[in-house]
């Protein structure tokens, strides 16, 4: 691994953003509706006013321009205003970023912390009773879209038994152990029905992934040489199986801070995800272009990440 | 009860033949409710008997928090710029407007000391202007005073052109005067019979002058305030995040003895109608849940809970049928549905009464809309006083089919019927919504056993309601021989949305389909009679050619009027609102209370 293969990569990325954002940007442009849609239908907002309104958002220049506009003002780090709130883009998204990576990255921790050592013991052992009940889960999880098992966790905890509340507050009132206590009875769920999502897929495949490795004559070579059952599945197979597991995780992490849209929308948990979803709705194009730009950056951020990892972690693959 | 007969009554009260009393029985007997008999009587020049809100609390304070759950959430919270009403609902927390719409319609004083009329002399007897008398010693949250400079600065602010407020069209025909610190004069460009409009409702919520006064024009966008507002309301700001969350903390210094009861609001934004309904119907998480479009049966379900109870509130909503008077499918002058070709069929008195005779109302409101919407006949259904009795429905296929035998409209071998090479062969669009397409089902069923043969086409909702030029499938183009949807008056007042059959209203490619005239249909008498209506100072004679006008659109079958739609609203059992159909839902929450 090099420093030029870095700055190779660091230069693919420039037209690969530059492309993701004409993209956004003209399919945008293109979708019907503007932010006064509502008030088209309403007799007593004379055409001029709305006419108005859009000019002074610019919305009357040709895509092009706007397009250019908002391009310079990225370049100088000026994130815009949310033509909906007028409020600065950079402001709304550092509102909602807190409880997004609260949320999401519990969620995320939670489905690694138990698929890994799940995936682990369903490959040691597999088809016992343990890799089927595993393998269940991992199925209704994978199977299951958060709208239904949000919706489950919903009538179950808060509506038959009233254990938990299900509209996630940004603002809990107390202090001290009867906050703290709040805020993790509001997070269960969404943070539950998310690890599940989450997780499931990583038990598959932290499972095949340890197959893969436990076959291979390496072990069986140090099995023979008498290295105790523990020893070599922590040291051989544990550390060359996880390679690729690093990996995905890496790729999952963009997600992290992209929010979850249908979770976020069912608990009404205040994240990115939320934001990008009433923005769409509203046709908020800068508050819209932000996040989907960040995302893009992450993303591309994260696979280089990952690819380097992947270097790191298994010294035979080269790049260059 | 013809408008002489009327007039009549009310004179006998004025000069005190006949009893307040007798009067209300009298009109009860012809079928007009005691409220709107009361409203004829006050708009008439009779002292009203006020019904006031029956406000239990004895102090200011002590109810903790109040928690309302809205499905869409407020980005911003100035009144002049809110595009929708989770704005203005956000708004009216903090600012209020001179007088508000009680739910039947009448005028509630807020920031007014009294209600102008024709007896106190605020109002002008040509309509020319109006006296508004303001509350003295009502303090900005802030705490400074509230005077005539800060009404006359929000009409200077709104009708500025370079703010480009949304509420402008209530400030551009008419002039703010400062007569004394608490005295405003409000003067039209012409008699206007409906002056409540500026500083009054929904548009009407005032800004205070010395925090927006450098932000006019402009520079209105930019004001800090626009997010953090200052107001006059029962609530001063605490916390603000768009799209999400505004909270509030009770103003001690609030004009109105022992209110609000409650000690500080918070409204959480955002998720969807049915899990808010849930909200508050089966786990009572919040206290309020705004504007649940939900089917009843659902609703009524999550009632059974026990935890709260659904609000239906009357408002201006009449779900209908348009009928195109253009044709759509000749294309003249590079647009389709164009003034110059005129509709085939539909423009056939005939067919209109045969389609009209086809709208099953009562198993649309039986089976898809239950107690949220009623079958009507009218096209404006409310406030109760304009509520035509002179028009009636009917659902009766055997007489389509008769008056369509008559009328010549021969069934061919595909069972459709045709008369001069023209099918009865219609496309029937609307939004994609669950309700409206089980309600195009119903239609197309009754449809097809007259011969007449209708074709559903279902829009997305924000290609359908949208003012896109390029697309041609927004309502307001209308491209299609019939389409449905919901619209309703803003104002107690019909005549402005009554604009929406005059003939140079058509909405026509020359004005880009701004047009309030969607179904494009040409009535001198009508134009006539709405401009006469435009000019008529006697609130009587007006309320009579508002009828009148609403029995000319039904009766020449311009538009099917189906249902009477209501605001639908949930809250817990012990919360007493005060809710109205003309108004936000937040009008006058300082109102609010809860039952021990």
């Amino acid at each position: 691994m090099s420093r030029a293969y870095l700055f190779r990569r660091t230069l693919i990325a420039i037209p690969s953003l530059l492309g993701i954002s004409a993209i956004i940007f003209g399919i945008l442009a293109a979708a019907p509706g503007d932010p006064f849609g509502q008030l088209v239908t309403n007799p007593n907002v004379p055409p001029a006013v709305i006419a108005q309104l859009r000019a002074s958002l610019g919305l009357n220049q040709p895509i092009y321009l706007r397009y250019f506009h908002w391009l310079i003002a990225m370049l100088h780090g000026e994130w815009g205003f949310s033509f909906t709130s007028r409020m600065d883009v950079a402001t709304l998204i550092m509102q909602r970023l807190p409880v997004t990576l609260a949320v999401l990255g519990t969620a995320e921790v939670i489905a690694v912390l138990i698929a890994v050592p799940v995936g682990i013991l369903a490959a040691v052992r597999p088809y016992s009773l343990f890799d089927q009940i595993a393998n269940t889960f991992a199925y209704v999880g994978f199977a299951l879209p958060t709208f239904f098992t949000g919706i489950l966790a919903i009538l179950l905890f808060s509506v038959r038994l009233h254990w938990l509340p299900f509209v996630f507050q940004d603002h809990v009132s107390g202090t001290g152990w009867v906050w703290i206590w709040k805020e993790v009875k509001q997070s269960i769920m969404p943070v539950m029905v998310l690890a599940l999502f989450q997780g499931a897929p990583l038990v598959r495949f932290v499972r095949s992934s340890m197959l893969d490795v436990i076959r291979l004559d390496y072990v069986t070579t140090a099995r023979a040489k008498g290295i105790g059952k523990r020893r070599v599945l922590m040291r051989h197979v544990v550390r060359n199986g996880l390679i690729p597991v690093v990996t995905l995780v890496a790729l999952q992490l963009p997600g992290v801070f992209g929010g979850a849209i249908v979770t976020e929308q069912i608990f009404r948990v205040p994240g990115m995800g939320s934001l990008l979803i009433s923005a769409l709705l509203e046709n908020d194009t800068p508050v819209i272009m932000a996040i989907t730009f960040v995302f893009a950056i992450l993303v591309i951020v994260f696979n280089l990440i990952a690819d380097l990892l992947y270097g790191w972690l298994d010294p035979r693959i080269n790049l260059r | 009860m013809e408008e002489t007969d009327l007039r009549r009554l009310i004179n006998n009260v004025k000069r005190g033949r006949l009893s307040r009393r007798g009067f209300v029985k009298r009109m009860a007997a012809v079928g007009i409710a005691a409220p709107i008999a009361n409203q004829l009587l006050s708009l008439s020049g009779v002292a009203m008997a006020a019904t006031p809100f029956d406000y239990k609390p004895t102090k200011r304070g002590g109810g903790g928090t109040l928690k309302v759950l809205w499905w869409q959430a407020p980005t911003l919270l100035n009144p002049h710029f809110a595009t929708g009403t989770k704005d203005q609902d956000g708004s009216r927390i903090f600012y209020q407007p001179l007088a508000g719409w009680d739910a039947e319609g009448n005028l509630i004083p807020q920031l007014a000391a009294e209600i102008p009329s024709l007896e106190n002399g605020g109002v002008a007897k040509d309509g020319t202007s109006v006296t508004w008398k303001l509350k003295k010693g009502v303090k900005w949250h802030d705490g400074q005073p509230f005077t005539a400079d800060d009404v006359v600065f929000n009409w200077a602010y709104a009708s500025n052109p370079a703010t480009a407020a949304v509420t402008s069209g209530s400030y551009t025909y008419n002039k703010a005067i400062k007569v004394d610190d608490y005295t405003v004069r409000v003067e039209f460009n012409k008699p206007t019979p409906f002056w409540a409009d500026p500083f009054v409702g929904t548009n009407g919520m005032l800004i205070p002058k010395h925090i927006f006064a450098p932000f006019i024009g402009a520079k209105a966008h930019a004001a800090p305030a626009n997010l953090k507002p200052v107001g006059t309301g029962p609530f001063k700001f605490k916390d603000f995040r768009p799209s999400e969350y505004v909270s509030g903390v009770i103003n001690t210094d609030y004009y109105e003895p022992n209110k609000p009861y409650f000690d500080a609001i918070e409204m959480k934004g955002g998720g969807d109608a049915t899990s808010a309904a849930r909200a508050v119907l089966e786990t009572a998480e919040y206290d309020y849940a705004w504007n649940l479009q939900v089917e009843w049966t659902v609703l009524k379900q999550l009632e059974k809970a026990g935890k709260g109870v659904i609000e239906l509130v009357s408002s201006a909503n009449v779900e209908h049928i348009q009928l195109n008077n253009t044709d759509p499918n000749k294309v003249v002058d590079g647009q389709r549905s164009s003034l110059k070709a005129p509709h085939p069929t539909l423009t056939d008195p005939a067919v209109r009464q045969a389609l009209s005779l086809l709208i099953d109302k009562d198993s649309v409101q039986k089976y898809i809309y239950g107690p949220e919407a009623v079958a009507t006949p009218n096209y404006v259904n409310a406030p109760p006083r304009y509520y035509s009795k002179n028009t009636h429905w009917e659902f009766n296929i055997a007489k389509a089919n008769e008056i369509l035998d008559k009328a010549g409209y021969k069934k061919g071998s595909d069972g459709i019927r045709a008369k001069g090479g023209h099918q009865l062969k219609y496309v029937f669009q609307t939004s994609i919504n669950g309700p409206r397409q089980k309600n195009q089902e119903i239609v197309k069923q009754a449809c097809g056993k007259a011969g007449i043969d209708i074709v559903i086409k279902a829009i997305p909702a924000s290609v359908f309601f949208s003012s896109d030029v390029g697309n041609p499938d927004t309502y307001p183009k209308f491209y299609a021989d019939l389409q449905m949807y919901t619209t309703g008056s803003n104002y107690p007042d019909p005549w402005q949305w009554m604009q929406s059959f005059v003939s140079t209203q058509a909405s026509q490619k020359s004005n880009n389909w701004e047009g309030r005239n969607i179904t494009r249909w040409q009535s001198p008498a009508y134009d006539k009679l709405y401009a006469e209506a435009g000019n008529e100072m006697d609130p009587v004679k007006r309320t009579a050619m508002l009828i009148k006008l609403n029995d000319m659109v039904v009766d020449n079958i311009v538009v099917i009027p189906e249902l009477h739609r209501m605001n639908v609203s949930a809250q817990v059992k012990n919360l007493v609102t005060r809710l109205s159909g003309w108004e936000d839902d937040m009008w006058d929450v300082a109102s609010w209370y809860r039952n021990a």
